[in-house]
């Protein structure tokens, strides 16, 4: 009978979210069963959580499931959440293909097994593909070219 | 015959023209997805919920339907080829599947799921026309306490069947309800936990939520382990089962259905549920189960019949109750709210176009399913040699211009990325996803049917308890907590999830 790392963890982060939410809805007008402010639900659903959280991490587990959390693909989980990002912080500017073909570059990179000519080439063929169903088949009207390149 | 003059109004809806073309490209999406390992229909729903905007309501719940049902049957190819369900539920039709196409009977196999499907699909719609009309007229006259408890039963009976442990699932819910409460609140227009973003003001963005807890989240969980897969069979042959084949898949599907048919309509894993109950209860009433394990073509049949009952059967609880029993069925609660129309019991009564037609749909969906997979089978054995590496690419590039495509607004792209993390790390610590969406896209409904009910009684919570059907629903619901955190009855759970081949 031992803790498990993973529910330890998690029981943290549940903790942490309860109270975040709970004391960042003390901030909101609480008031009373008839007239509910905007605080009541998220101050009870946090605090419950909070309860829950630390249930969670105190419980003994007395199943097999002590093994230890595996190691997270640093490299793919950076490129992959930053081709998000970069999506974000530049479609409006580049405008819509040169965004798609930088996204698409820096997620096939996440592979291991994908190098930089296989992974431009990949890009490219996406962002035709992509091009082709979203504004071609559905005539999404988005830019195409953004404000940032001059022609 | 109000029934016949109903089921006409559907067919007429889902026969016409353009209902038709999408239901076509949804249950072939549906399959595609199914097919690839790695993109789930929840993934896909999420990715073309904004396509969807155009479209008249029935035609795109059509379409989103059909996705959902079409992966059912694709991820059934993918176990049988190559021993790697595209589909949780269908884990256990890898089984026997698997073995059958090693012994060369890969076409067999296929047909068998094919058919077993199919027949099951039809009893499912046909079990859903009879059954939703009555269940949604009950629900019509639901006051506010009903539906909060209503809502409270939906939210625990979705944890009662998740795998995994229950008080993490419960936790998860009430995570997901907190963050549904992000945006203005609906009765004093205070913004909440919006941090003076004004993108916030009408609540996180459903579809980044889903497209990053089961897109991108389960991208990063595949790079973990990063793997080539191999196509066992290049041509599939014998498609036809012989008269053999026939009588003895009957009795298997029969059984399945029934099985899949009830377990369909539980919420939580209802599906997942009925194809692993399915098998057991084919090994059990065999003459031969040692032949299970082995390529015993009765253990195709029946949890593939299952698990396409359960799919038809789940949407009974969303059209009549608008709980969603299945992530994939809170997505659908989302198009339903983005086409303006609250799911529930009213739909029957105001949108009978829209309820039939989609019905009626289900199974010309599933009649095309059968049509289309077993010709283009060659189709999809060469879509399995793409490799996952090209397919992840394309999953981040669509997510993101799909999302962005709704408001044009860059911040839905980061909240793919930040709720792609949580959902990363909270799967890694043994929290499964579904539960949050849930419990996320049903918050606003709880929240507002709880204050509601409360004004009406003046304060008085006992309101909750002593109005007779509200009660009985939240004393199902503290019986379903109880038994899903009783060991005994657990530990019989994971028997139930883990049975392997001997």
């Amino acid at each position: 009978m031992a803790r498990s790392p993973k529910d330890v963890l998690a029981g943290v982060l549940f903790v942490v979210f309860g109270l975040g939410f709970g004391f960042g809805a003390t901030a909101y007008e609480i008031g009373d069963p008839v007239r509910m402010g905007p605080g009541f639900f998220p101050l009870v659903v946090g605090v419950l959580l909070a309860t829950l959280g630390v249930i969670i991490a105190a419980t003994r587990s007395a199943e097999a499931d002590l093994e230890a959390i595996s190691a997270p693909p640093w490299r793919a989980a950076i490129l992959i959440l930053g081709a998000l990002l970069v999506f974000g912080l530049t479609v409006r500017g580049l405008g819509l293909v040169p965004s798609t073909f930088v996204t698409a570059l820096l997620a096939s990179l996440a592979s291991r097994e994908t190098r930089l000519p296989m992974a431009v080439l990949l890009a490219a063929g996406l962002t035709v593909v992509s091009i082709a169903i979203f504004v071609v088949a559905l005539s999404l009207r988005l830019p195409l070219v953004g404000p940032w390149i001059p022609i | 015959m109000e029934l016949l003059e109903n089921l006409a109004l559907g067919l007429t809806t889902a026969l016409s023209p353009e209902n038709l073309f999408w239901c076509f490209v949804g249950v072939f999406l549906g399959t595609l997805v199914g097919v690839l390992p790695g993109i789930g229909p929840t993934a896909t729903i999420a990715m073309l919920l904004p396509i969807t905007f155009t479209f008249e309501p029935v035609t795109a719940l059509i379409m989103l339907a059909g996705i959902y049902y079409g992966a059912q049957y694709g991820g059934s190819t993918t176990a049988i080829l190559i021993n790697l369900p595209g589909e949780t539920s269908s884990a256990v039709t890898a089984i026997d599947g698997h073995e059958m196409a090693r012994a060369g009977r890969a076409g067999t196999a296929l047909a068998a799921a094919a058919l077993g499907s199919f027949f099951a699909g039809t009893v499912g719609t046909l079990v859903l026309v009879l059954f939703a009309p009555a269940l949604a007229s009950i629900a019509l006259g639901f006051g506010s306490a009903e539906f909060f408890s209503l809502v409270v039963l939906g939210l625990i009976a979705s944890t009662a069947l998740a795998r995994g442990s229950t008080v993490k699932a419960l936790a998860m819910i009430l995570l997901g309800l907190l963050f549904g409460t992000v945006g203005q609140d609906l009765y004093t227009a205070t913004p909440r936990f919006t941090f003076g973003n004004r993108e916030l003001y009408s609540g996180i963005n459903f579809v980044s939520v889903a497209v990053g807890m089961f897109g991108i989240a389960e991208i990063l969980r595949n790079l973990e382990v990063e793997r080539g897969r191999d196509v066992l069979v290049r041509t599939v042959s014998n498609l036809l089962p012989s008269r053999a084949d026939l009588r003895q898949i009957a009795g298997p599907v029969l059984r399945g259905t029934v099985l899949g048919s009830a377990l369909g309509v539980l919420p939580g894993a209802g599906h997942v549920l009925a194809s692993f109950a399915s098998y057991s209860v084919e090994k059990r009433v065999s003459k031969e189960p040692k032949r299970f394990g082995h390529g015993a073509i009765e253990g195709v049949a029946g949890p593939e019949a299952a698990n396409n009952a359960a799919a038809q059967t789940s949407f009974i609880p969303l059209l009549t109750l608008g709980l969603p029993a299945h992530p994939v069925m809170a997505l659908m609660v989302g198009a339903f709210i983005i086409q303006g129309i609250t799911p529930g019991p009213n739909v029957i009564v105001d949108e009978p176009e829209l309820f039939w037609g989609l019905v009626v749909s289900m199974w010309i969906g599933n009649l095309l399913l059968v049509l289309l997979n077993l010709p283009l089978i060659g189709v999809w054995v060469r879509l399995l040699k793409v490799p996952y590496r090209v397919l992840f690419p394309a999953i981040v590039a669509f997510a993101c211009i799909g999302t962005y495509s709704i408001n044009q607004n860059p911040f839905d792209v980061y909240a793919i990325a930040f709720f792609g993390l949580l959902g990363y790390v909270l799967v890694k610590l043994g929290a499964e996803p579904a539960p949050f969406l849930l419990g996320f896209v049903l918050g606003p409904l709880l929240e507002n049917h709880m204050r509601r009910a409360l004004i009406i009684s003046h304060g008085d919570p006992t309101t909750f308890l002593t109005r007779p059907i509200s009660l009985a629903l939240l004393i199902v619901a503290a019986v379903a907590l109880a038994l899903a955190l009783l060991p005994a009855i657990r530990r019989k759970r994971d028997v139930v999830f883990q049975e392997e081949p001997a």
